[in-house]
């Protein structure tokens, strides 16, 4: 279900502190997505195919993920030039594209592009269990890590039992149509979820106090910011800088 | 009872939830030191009721809870019982909730105030007890049914309990898993409580074994005797079936 495809690695980047990591991306990810002009989101472009290139990923799997964010600024391309007010660029049939209406449409395919491969770089080159304590570290409030860190360990489990759930259904010969019979089936599967999901999470708290929980998590990972970060920091600075440069400098 | 021969004691403890009849009544129970103990019973019998009474999960309508002879009754009591009493539970998804393994055994002496260079040291020299090494980095619900289970007893161990209160630890573990746990139990010098349905199981790592019944906890006999011969025990749906009568008789 969930894969940490990219966290396995030995590259620069995953060498580098995941405070630093967690930092660089969302300082890039604001001042990109702030970015309007063009020359401003093809350096980011640039930038994010750097990052990428040195963390050294599997190019299939990069492929997949890119691919499923395109599916999206695809959908982009085929309805925002046509509905775009704007001046007119050429007609197809009814339909009138405008020159706005493209210029919008590329300029969110770059961001978004620009933004995913940067994240993929940066982000997932970490486990989640390092990012959270990282986040942590970084000044996010305790129970958002935690609450980060828990759904990350359960989803597979309430994934299981909801597929145990279906599994008892087809069994008995279920088969979803458009049916209140359906509806109602779909109904009672969700509420048992819900219900068996609050029922373990009583029960891992339980567990929890049982081992001398009181409210307060300690975590055991430990960082160390080194020169390397400093660099990288730096470098990445700098290519914001420029970003801005472009952008808001006439 | 002797004052500190008895690791925990239970004196005419009752236990009703909100409808029904009670689930324990007058329930009398003592874990000697270094005793391994086995209780079996039906489902619905109160096993698992009883023990989260223990560890101060559930409060009893009446009666009193002894650890080491004193008296359990605050809530800063109950944080000692969970110092010294681990309880492994039915289901290790609920135990391990950690991401990795590491963290997940290393919770407990955090708790216990740890610094974390000690709390990483207490967790590999378990993890090596348990022959987990080479575990430590691995994601918790990744592990297979059997090493979720010994890594569970991992993160209970580590708080160097003086007691184990283990509840169905065999549930849905293969034939090699229950091995690997028997073997582990046998190897521990600690008092153990084990729930379980499987008479063999208890057999071979309890030395006496007990079954609640109508609320309240009945000596079978010595494990030893009770495997000697064919045995047939009313939690495996069999009629009771001992050679001696005296089994029967309120262990007080």
């Amino acid at each position: 279900m969930l894969q940490e495809t990219f966290s396995d690695g030995n590259s620069p980047i995953h060498r580098l502190d995941p405070r630093a990591r967690i930092v660089m991306a969302a300082l890039y990810a604001f001042i990109v997505a702030l970015s309007n002009r063009f020359p401003a989101l093809l350096v980011a472009c640039a930038f994010s195919f750097v990052l990428v290139g040195v963390s050294r990923l599997p190019i299939l799997e990069l492929a997949k993920r890119i691919a499923v964010v395109n599916g999206f600024v695809l959908f982009v391309w085929l309805v925002v030039p046509v509905t775009y007010p704007g001046a007119h660029l050429f007609s197809m049939g009814p339909l009138t594209v405008s020159q706005e209406g493209v210029l919008v449409s590329a300029r969110i395919t770059l961001k978004s592009n620009a933004i995913l491969l940067a994240f993929i770089a940066l982000i997932a080159t970490s486990s989640v269990a390092t990012l959270g304590a990282a986040l942590g570290r970084l000044g996010v409030p305790e129970k958002i890590v935690y609450l980060l860190l828990l759904n990350y360990r359960y989803i597979f489990v309430m994934e299981e039992e909801y597929h145990r759930l279906v599994r008892s259904t087809t069994v008995r010969g279920f088969q979803p149509s458009t049916t209140l019979h359906t509806y109602r089936t779909f109904a009672y599967l969700v509420g048992m979820l819900f219900v068996r999901a609050s029922e373990r999470a009583e029960r891992v708290y339980m567990a929890m106090i049982c081992r001398g929980f009181s409210g307060k998590f300690h975590s055991l990972q430990e960082f160390s910011f080194s020169g390397r970060d400093w660099i990288w920091l730096f470098c990445t600075s700098v290519v914001l800088l420029v970003i801005g440069g472009f952008e808001w400098v006439r | 009872m002797g004052e500190m021969k008895n690791v925990i004691e239970l004196d005419r403890i009752c236990f009703s939830y909100e409808t029904g009849k009670p689930v324990l009544d007058n329930l009398t129970f003592a874990l000697p030191k270094g005793e391994k103990l086995g209780l079996i019973g039906y489902n619905g019998s109160g096993k698992t009721t009883l023990m989260h009474i223990i560890m101060g999960l559930l409060k009893p309508s009446s009666g009193n809870i002894r650890l080491g002879g004193k008296a359990v009754e605050t809530k800063k009591d109950f944080l000692e019982v969970r110092r010294r009493i681990g309880f492994l539970f039915q289901n290790a998804d609920d135990q391990l909730f950690s991401p990795t393994v590491l963290e997940d055994v290393a919770f407990g002496p955090l708790n216990l105030g740890k610094s974390p260079k000690e709390a990483r040291k207490m967790a590999m020299e378990t993890l090596e007890q348990l022959n987990l090494l080479g575990f430590e980095n691995r994601i918790t619900h990744k592990l297979s049914g059997g090493e979720k289970k010994l890594v569970s007893l991992a993160t209970v161990l580590v708080m160097q309990p003086d007691a184990l209160l283990l509840d169905e630890p065999t549930t849905g573990l293969d034939e090699d898993a229950r091995f690997r746990i028997e073997a582990l139990l046998n190897s521990l010098e600690i008092s153990i409580l084990i729930v379980s349905h499987e008479y063999d199981f208890l057999a071979r790592t309890a030395r006496k074994i007990y079954s609640m019944k109508a609320g309240r906890i009945v000596f079978d006999g010595d494990a030893s005797t009770l495997h000697a011969h064919l045995h047939r025990h009313p939690a495996a749906g069999y009629p009771h079936d001992h050679e001696r009568s005296d089994f029967e008789t309120d262990q007080e």
